[in-house]
């Protein structure tokens, strides 16, 4: 859960994440030492655990992660996940570049980021080991598969002696287990070939981790049975492997101690939850604003990383009403919504940066039409193809600017995964209100991470319905009534909505300039001047809710500015620095155009500005050049999120310098 | 000869239509009606029209304003989207909606609009660049796709917004302001190009021959899905003749086929029989087209054009028979029109279909999904 940001469950967060991560494990795991009355296991209370599990791109990695998660957030704990993953479908098997991970965060009060450094690393092979034994710190649980700690694959990755053996990982707590052969043990009774069984081995090591911290086990159990339904023999072969890493757990000497970590009743308002997200999240956001707009919903798409999973989710849900049109390009995507919209659809084109630059041409257009429309970027490492798997901030100054001509579009930026879903509202309340292209930028972090989300009443949802217009509106000098598709309300600056369909209203429209008013095509000077300032006041008169600091000293002199997903790992950090007795404020935009009415009388309450981003300093040369401000630009472009503890560092050393 | 059967023609072959009447037109069915009688001064706008005086752009504006009433559809209904270039400005000439959007996005955004609103009738304008160049890949897949989208490509095989230079269609060698020493690029057919594209209804008319245009636009208007028009239009500014021996009668006699389903593909100086000397058969060797003289060798193997049959081969064959450089032997009329699921229809459908099988969606048990947990104060 990640609003309350000064409950008491954060001080637990604190005070634990301010010792280095080396004592991380020692430190927090005895919170408590029990045993269960007629067991022989003693069963430790601890109040967060970070797990990674790792493996080859083919192993079921992200499969497992997110059952261990739905495992997690049933339970009731506060969670926050993060995938991780290379861009080849099926990477060559055992390399380095082939290693798939994913990383969860659960704990019994309010958390605010995946996590830092693993706990417990699962790693399916060597170079699942390799690949991630530099982030986890000494005395951490690493749970390693030794079935493929072979000469082969340890060669592969550079392995000359067997690290299991060779004693270079006496730092760490070893779980040294044959996860395939154990797992094809367990599945004899099947008949399956050996390479069919060996598949199994994430629900074996899924199992494992089940016991190891007490996770409810019958939603995994329900969920392979109805992931195969159409194969029940691997169904059920699938739930032996499970249940067979459960009971290797609980019998096995190996494993002495297993883990409750108490369900996080503080971190929650009462209410309904679900784990979800952020393109979920974001998808819902669209068909929520869709039948909050009582509009049809019309997405215009072309396939790309990390945003096809809103195409797919969207076209899953057709029976409300929504088209999904899987385009021949990404121009063709917008283009489609475009003419949607213009037909009287809420539009919609979703994709990532490459995309963003191929409809760069087609958004200018819409800026022209004065047409609602919402563009969702869902960004990723560039420049060009980039890195699609992993995670950028770097898309802003192109949302912002990335047009010919004075093209100005609306720009909004969820916070968190669950949050994906109020800024798809709010982007679609801005395009409907003033009839203009919007961009929403989320990102790859937010995109597959996930976090518990308090579903909201339907009836609480923002009316977002709209007007078309039915009728004349202007009145020649001849008293002629007429309509003007250019006739602006006096309070929004939107046109008119006059859709195909409505008689009396028949208009052209189209990319030339076009006269104030009448909507004819124009070429006067004076016209002109006038019709950009007027789409540019249009998009800097939007109102957007005032920026909100976080401040609990009320004295600090320094705030620290960030927008879009880094609000867990920034919110974090604070909470670092505060513990230590630093005094800063936090404040986190979620419009970045227009900025809220307030940013400049913020920004100039405060003797120092840090911005972190996930970029060279997008929204700093925003900030700087609208403010004239000199704001400290704080940046990392590696793919992955801020880590808590260097982000708390980095700024520290800002504040100090 | 073709391999199916054509269906009976209606009394007056010529050009005429044999798909029936207006009233019934399957393409426009969901199409609210005008409540009057429509004239031609319905559809004019009140703008002024910008071409070059002499373009032949005004004579498909005429013939288009012309054949509208006819059609009886509700004006607000009728939706005109183009793209860039001279043709492309057409829209703002037509009193109905319309949309002048980018370079070669009008099928991508027709699309669009005519998968969401089987209420409308959408037209899609553009030029032989436009369609051809920039794009080409919108034109084609719109084409596969079968989108009820009725799109007239009016090609002047030059560009002529930015005065002059080479376009997709020109013949190879053409020297213009950008290729000074002859253009290199081997040109589109575009009508070959439609129908690798899987088009269901391809047509080619002439400008200047209003009748004939009109002809080919009831039949478009009257197809199912995307109709392909290719419109000779002369540029008199840039590629002034282009299409002359097209358009002089006696030179036409040679250069132009006029196909009429289920009549034999016959053209030249006119026989006793009343056809033409001409006739296209196919040869049993190569099994491509050729033209033969009939009185020299008969009229038993001259083709009887067959617009309905399911194989593009022989309508694909006619697109080969002009050459590139005299025009000789270029087929007019619809080569091809056949019937296919409709991209829009097929997508409402499943909308139909998604609420059959899940209900009506309703957003809080959507948000709910399956796996929640209360917490309560």
């Amino acid at each position: 859960m990640t609003s309350q940001v000064n409950s008491t469950a954060e001080q637990a967060e604190n005070a634990e994440q301010a010792n280095s991560p080396a004592d991380n494990q020692d430190e927090s795991a005895l919170v408590e030492g029990q045993q269960r009355p007629g067991e022989e296991k003693e069963i430790r209370q601890l109040d967060r655990v970070i797990i990674r599990f790792a493996g080859d791109s083919g192993d079921g990695m992200q499969l497992t992660g997110d059952r261990f998660t739905s495992e997690t957030a049933s339970f009731g704990n506060d969670l926050s996940t993060l995938p991780n993953f290379p861009a080849e479908i099926r990477a060559p098997a055992g390399t380095l570049p082939g290693v798939s991970s994913f990383q969860l965060h659960f704990a019994d009060h309010d958390i605010l980021t995946p996590g830092d450094a693993p706990d417990v690393l699962v790693a399916m092979n060597p170079a699942a080991l390799k690949a991630n034994i530099a982030d986890v710190p000494p005395g951490a649980v690493i749970i390693v598969n030794n079935d493929e700690f072979t000469k082969r694959p340890m060669a592969k990755v550079g392995y000359a002696t067997n690290p299991l053996e060779d004693g270079s990982l006496t730092a760490y707590h070893i779980h040294s287990v044959p996860l395939t052969t154990l797992t094809v043990e367990a599945l004899k009774p099947f008949g399956l070939t050996r390479k069919e069984a060996e598949r199994s081995k994430n629900m074996f090591a899924l199992g494992l981790l089940s016991w190891m911290y007490h996770r409810p086990t019958e939603g995994t159990e329900a969920f392979l049975r109805k992931k195969f339904a159409k194969k029940p023999q691997l169904a059920e072969a699938n739930v032996t492997a499970f249940r067979a890493g459960w009971n290797y757990g609980e019998t096995t000497e190996d494993f002495a101690v297993s883990y409750q970590v108490a369900p996080a009743t503080k971190a929650f308002t009462p209410g309904t939850y679900r784990n979800i997200t952020g393109n979920l999240a974001l998808t819902y956001g669209l068909i929520a604003a869709a039948t909050q707009a009582d509009l049809p919903l019309y997405l215009g798409s072309y396939p790309i990383t990390p945003a096809s999973d809103i195409l797919h989710e969207l076209a899953r849900h057709k029976n409300f009403n929504i088209r999904t049109f899987q385009a021949e390009d990404e121009i063709a995507g917008i283009g489609a919504a475009l003419g949607a919209a213009f037909g009287g659809q809420l539009g919609v084109t979703t994709t990532s940066g490459p995309g963003v630059a191929l409809k760069s041409e087609t958004i200018g257009l819409a800026v022209s039409l004065e047409l609602p429309l919402l563009v969702v970027d869902i960004q990723r490492g560039g420049p060009s193809t980039g890195l699609p798997t992993k995670t950028e901030q770097a898309d802003l100054l192109q949302a912002m600017y990335g047009r010919n001509g004075e093209a100005p579009v609306p720009i909004i930026a969820p916070q968190t995964p669950a949050d994906c879903f109020n800024a798809a509202i709010e982007a679609a309340r801005i395009a409907l209100t003033y009839r203009t292209p919007v961009f929403l930028l989320s990102d790859g972090y937010l995109a597959n991470g996930s976090e518990p989300w308090h579903i909201p009443d339907v009836a609480n949802l923002p009316d977002l319905r709209v007007q078309f217009a039915t009728g004349t509106n202007h009145e020649l000098p001849d008293g002629t009534q007429v309509f003007w598709p250019y006739k602006r309300d006096p309070h929004t600056l939107a046109r008119p909505w006059a859709i195909p369909g409505t008689p009396g209203l028949e208009h052209r429209i189209g990319g030339i300039e076009k006269q104030n008013g009448s909507g004819n095509i124009s070429y006067d000077p004076a016209n002109h001047e006038f019709m950009v300032r007027t789409r540019q006041a249009k998009i800097d008169g939007i109102t957007v809710e005032d920026l909100a600091i976080d401040d609990p000293s009320e004295a600090a002199t320094t705030l620290v500015l960030g927008w879009g997903s880094t609000y867990g790992p920034i919110a974090a950090a604070m909470r670092r620095l505060r513990t230590q007795g630093i005094a800063v404020a936090h404040a986190h935009l979620r419009h970045l155009n227009p900025f809220p009415a307030n940013t400049e009388r913020v920004l100039k309450s405060y003797q120092r500005v840090i911005i972190p981003e996930m970029n060279l300093g997008q929204l700093a040369t925003l900030v700087r050049a609208k403010y004239a401000i000199n704001a400290h630009s704080h940046t990392q472009i590696n793919g992955m999120p801020f880590k808590a503890e260097e982000l708390a560092t980095a700024l520290k050393e800002a504040i100090n310098a | 000869m073709p391999n199916t059967t054509p269906p009976p023609t209606s009394a007056a072959a010529g050009a005429h239509s044999d798909s029936g009447v207006k009233d019934r037109l399957p393409s426009l069915a969901l199409v609210p009606r005008a409540d009057n009688k429509q004239t031609m001064k319905d559809f004019k706008s009140d703008q002024e029209v910008r071409w070059c005086p002499g373009c032949g752009d005004y004579a498909v504006l005429a013939a288009v304003q012309g054949f509208m009433p006819e059609l009886g559809l509700a004006r607000e209904n009728i939706v005109f989207v183009s793209g860039i270039g001279c043709s492309s400005r057409f829209p703002y000439y037509m009193n109905t909606y319309g949309m002048h959007s980018i370079h070669g996005r009008a099928p991508a955004i027709a699309t669009g609009l005519a998968s969401s609103r089987p209420d409308l009738s959408v037209w899609v304008v553009t030029g032989d660049g436009d369609a051809l160049s920039i794009g080409g890949n919108h034109l084609i897949h719109a084409l596969r796709r079968n989108v009820n989208l009725k799109i007239l490509l009016f090609n002047n095989r030059i560009y002529g917004l930015t005065k002059g230079q080479y376009s997709p269609t020109s013949e190879v060698g053409k020297i213009t302001k950008s290729t000074p020493m002859g253009s290199l690029d081997a040109p589109f057919n575009p009508l070959s190009l439609a129908l690798g594209a899987e088009a269901t209804f391809v047509a080619r008319t002439v400008d200047s021959d209003r009748q004939h245009l009109t002809e080919v636009l009831r039949q478009a208007a009257a197809h199912p899905g995307t109709a392909l028009v290719e419109i000779y239009q002369n540029c008199n500014i840039f590629n002034d003749g282009a299409f002359e021996v097209l358009k002089d009668k006696t030179q036409a006699q040679e250069a132009v086929i006029r196909l009429e389903h289920g009549r034999p593909i016959r053209f030249g100086p006119p026989t006793e029989d009343g056809l033409g000397a001409k006739g296209v058969v196919r040869d049993h060797t190569s099994g491509d087209l050729r033209v033969i003289d009939v009185t020299q060798e008969g009229t038993n193997d001259v083709l009887i054009h067959n617009a309905h049959a399911t194989s593009p081969t022989t309508a694909f064959a006619l697109t080969r028979l002009a050459d590139a450089d005299t025009l000789h032997h270029t087929p007019i009329g619809v080569l091809r029109n056949v019937e296919r699921a409709v991209y829009d229809t097929q997508m409402n459908n499943q909308l139909d279909l998604a609420i059959e099988q899940q209900g009506k969606g309703d957003l809080t048990t959507l948000l709910h999904g399956n796996d929640t947990w209360t917490v309560t104060g």
